[in-house]
């Protein structure tokens, strides 16, 4: 048997010669910093969740037919008759919000470690990119099953394109092929979710481990691997890839799947959170919902345009929010890459940044309605206090950027010297 | 590392129980209710054919799916519940003429098959019971949970009726309903009644997610092979790793 598949792998080295150089290049002669450390288990993560999303979606294409006067009748179809019909839309429900899970937690990881920091400045643009891609992504998927909020959530996130100038209210309705979200909306975001974004997505994700691997890998010291190597070339601190990370990630991917596993057989709808009761009712463009909100992945962002009483303002600001985040790599002038050696400043605005974005979350959650009276009493003005603090985010949010260039590009980070060497592994 | 991955996760676990938590609303009693517990679900059912299925359709439910799921067989599902006349594989729908409805209740009754996924068991369960007297409406009932409905309570015959106790009107402020006390008695105790609405929940729970019942005696089992495959992804792990210096 040995002999065939010894065989078999001549014949195809014969032809397909670029092969086996290309799967040293990226897996067994790929040396990875021997230090990753909890914060590193989340871009294979990703990778699973997009496999998962793409091969249940496909099932899912089977069922499911696009239309205003189909589509909801048809999840429900494959949640009750289709055989692991359910499971399937529960993968790829969940999946949707664990997607987004691992993608915040591996751009913290890369702020926190200044993984964009030169020469990974591309890495993360392209990082960037799967994001935004990945935003559209969820909003068109979020718009499918036809539910109420479906319906709602598509209206006011369409409309937030009638802010532009001139062209707003044309834009809107090109966008939408109707006056409101309707039967030619859903079949153009069926086509965009399943085919274009999803192209768009996968093709981005190869750059992004391309350009990763040009440069290779950052790790949580902030040390360029690469500045120490042995005679025959190899970093000093450098391990395989494989087998000693896809091991490794092996078992993070075990991990990932238990919690996974919990949500999608018990808590399928995490509390409104991941499914919302509000989507179990079929569109009606009559009944406005009591709260339109988006699911938690965009509420942060939404919470900006809520705060702001402008809507253009608005708006620019949401969209600043995350324009700002492409322009990290050059408005941090400093040399030192991992938090572990810089200053406190940077420490504290980090800090800040990311409860901040948290709170966003919560506001755009509609969460101010339950905790503003909880500390400020029944009588308390909500919307009032939700604004008020809001702005208060809004300035450490955006400050957060500010302060970044002016505290690396004056000089005024202290930072601890940076060993030569990783300090710590496994 | 490890501490980390732990902190990281307890993390997750507090802000998902608060999750989890969120969506019980204010006022609702909690439904014990488990679509496991299939005799529960049976009665349910049974009330749900004989005091519910007039006005209220289960388009998403077809009569063999109920035989199949209830443990039922297809002729006794026909004959309990299909009064409509319908057949085994058809849907459970209802006989009433949807402008009939509106004439009567000024409202089509809806269609409950996702009642439960939409409102939550709790909230139907508190709903049922939350009914009372009031000769303001058409029909003559009322209900905390959902202010001029256009229903009746339709199990005033097990329940019996109740009263509602109004709050002094403070100035600036309208009476609301305080509490609900017993005016007439019904055919079912407090606590028989409080399971027979405990059991139509678990019904409505059931044709809200069929796959619920399977999918939580599966998880077990998936839920557990996945954290063995962990364990040995883990030892695998520490065995490749010992040649990491």
């Amino acid at each position: 048997m040995a002999n065939v598949f010894t065989r078999i792998g001549d014949w195809v080295n014969e032809r397909a010669p670029g092969m086996m150089p290309a799967y040293r290049k990226h897996m067994t002669e790929y040396y990875a910093p021997k230090n990753f450390n909890f914060w590193y288990y989340f871009g294979s993560l990703a990778l699973l969740v997009l496999v998962n999303q793409i091969v249940t979606g496909i099932f899912l294409t089977m069922f499911y037919k696009p239309g205003a006067a189909t589509a909801f009748d048809s999840v429900e179809y494959i949640m009750r008759d289709v055989d692991w019909g359910w499971l399937i839309r529960y993968m790829h429900s969940t999946g949707a919000s664990m997607f987004f899970l691992v993608v915040y937690l591996h751009m913290f990881r890369g702020l926190m470690y200044g993984s964009y920091k030169k020469p990974r400045e591309l890495v993360w643009l392209l990082g960037m990119l799967i994001f935004l891609a990945l935003m559209a992504e969820g909003f068109m998927g979020y718009v499918l099953p036809w539910g109420n909020m479906s319906f709602w959530g598509a209206k006011v996130i369409i409309s937030l394109f009638g802010a532009i100038p001139w062209i707003g209210d044309t834009l809107v309705q090109w966008i939408m092929g109707d006056y409101n979200p309707a039967d030619a909306t859903l079949n153009r975001f069926f086509a965009l979710h399943v085919i274009a974004l999803p192209l768009v997505l996968l093709l981005l994700v190869v750059l992004h481990i391309a350009a990763l691997h040009e440069v290779g890998s950052n790790n949580p010291d902030g040390v360029e691997i690469k500045k120490k190597k042995d005679a025959s070339g190899i970093p000093l601190d450098g391990i395989r890839f494989h087998p000693y990370y896809t091991v490794k990630d092996l078992f993070g991917v075990g991990f990932f799947l238990v919690l996974c596993a919990f949500i999608i057989f018990f808590q399928p709808t995490l509390g409104g959170w991941f499914l919302e009761p509000d989507n179990f009712i079929p569109a009606n463009s009559l009944v406005t919902p009591a709260e339109i909100k988006p699911v938690w992945y965009f509420t942060p962002f939404y919470a900006i345009l809520r705060v702001i009483p402008s809507k253009g303002l608005g708006v620019l600001a949401m969209f600043a929010s995350i324009i700002l985040l492409f322009l990290v790599p050059w408005l941090d002038r400093g040399a030192v890459k991992s938090i572990r050696y810089r200053g406190l400043g940077y420490k504290v605005a980090l800090g800040l940044f990311a409860v901040t974005f948290l709170l966003f979350g919560a506001i755009g959650a509609g969460k101010s309605a339950e905790w503003i009276p909880a500390i400020f009493g029944a009588n308390a003005d909500v919307s009032g206090i939700e604004m008020h603090f809001g702005w208060f985010l809004l300035v450490i949010y955006f400050g957060f950027f500010a302060f970044l260039y002016v505290y690396t590009a004056f000089g005024y980070e202290k930072t601890k010297p940076v060993p030569e060497r990783v300090t710590t592994h496994a | 590392m490890l501490k980390m991955t732990i902190k990281g996760f307890a993390a997750a676990a507090v802000l998902f129980a608060g999750a989890a938590g969120a969506e019980e609303g204010a006022g609702l009693q909690i439904a014990q209710t488990r679509v496991g517990n299939i005799a529960s679900v049976q009665s349910g059912a049974k009330l749900f054919f004989n005091y519910c299925s007039g006005c209220h359709s289960l388009k998403y439910v077809s009569y063999s799916q109920l035989a199949e799921d209830l443990h039922l067989s297809r002729d006794d599902v026909l004959k309990s519940f299909a009064f409509t006349g319908a057949k085994i594989g058809d849907q459970v729908l209802t006989n009433m003429p949807a402008e009939n409805a509106k004439t009567w209740f000024g409202n089509t009754p809806p269609d409950l098959s996702l009642e439960a996924r939409a409102k939550g068991p709790d909230w139907i369960y508190t709903y049922l019971k939350s009914f009372y007297l009031d000769p303001t409406r058409p029909t003559g009932w009322n209900n905390t949970v959902f202010p001029s409905v256009s229903m009746p309570n339709v199990l005033w015959e097990l329940q019996g009726s109740q009263r509602a106790v109004m709050s002094q009107a403070k100035p600036g402020e309208e009476a609301h309903v305080e509490k609900l006390e017993q005016a007439t008695a019904g055919k079912l105790s407090a606590e028989q009644f409080d399971a027979a609405a405990s059991d139509l929940t678990a019904f409505l729970d059931y044709a809200g997610e069929p796959a619920k019942v399977k999918r939580e005696s599966m998880g077990v089992w998936v839920v557990l092979f996945l954290a063995f495959f962990t364990f040995l992804a883990y030892l695998l792990k520490h065995e490749y790793w010992k040649d990491v210096h």
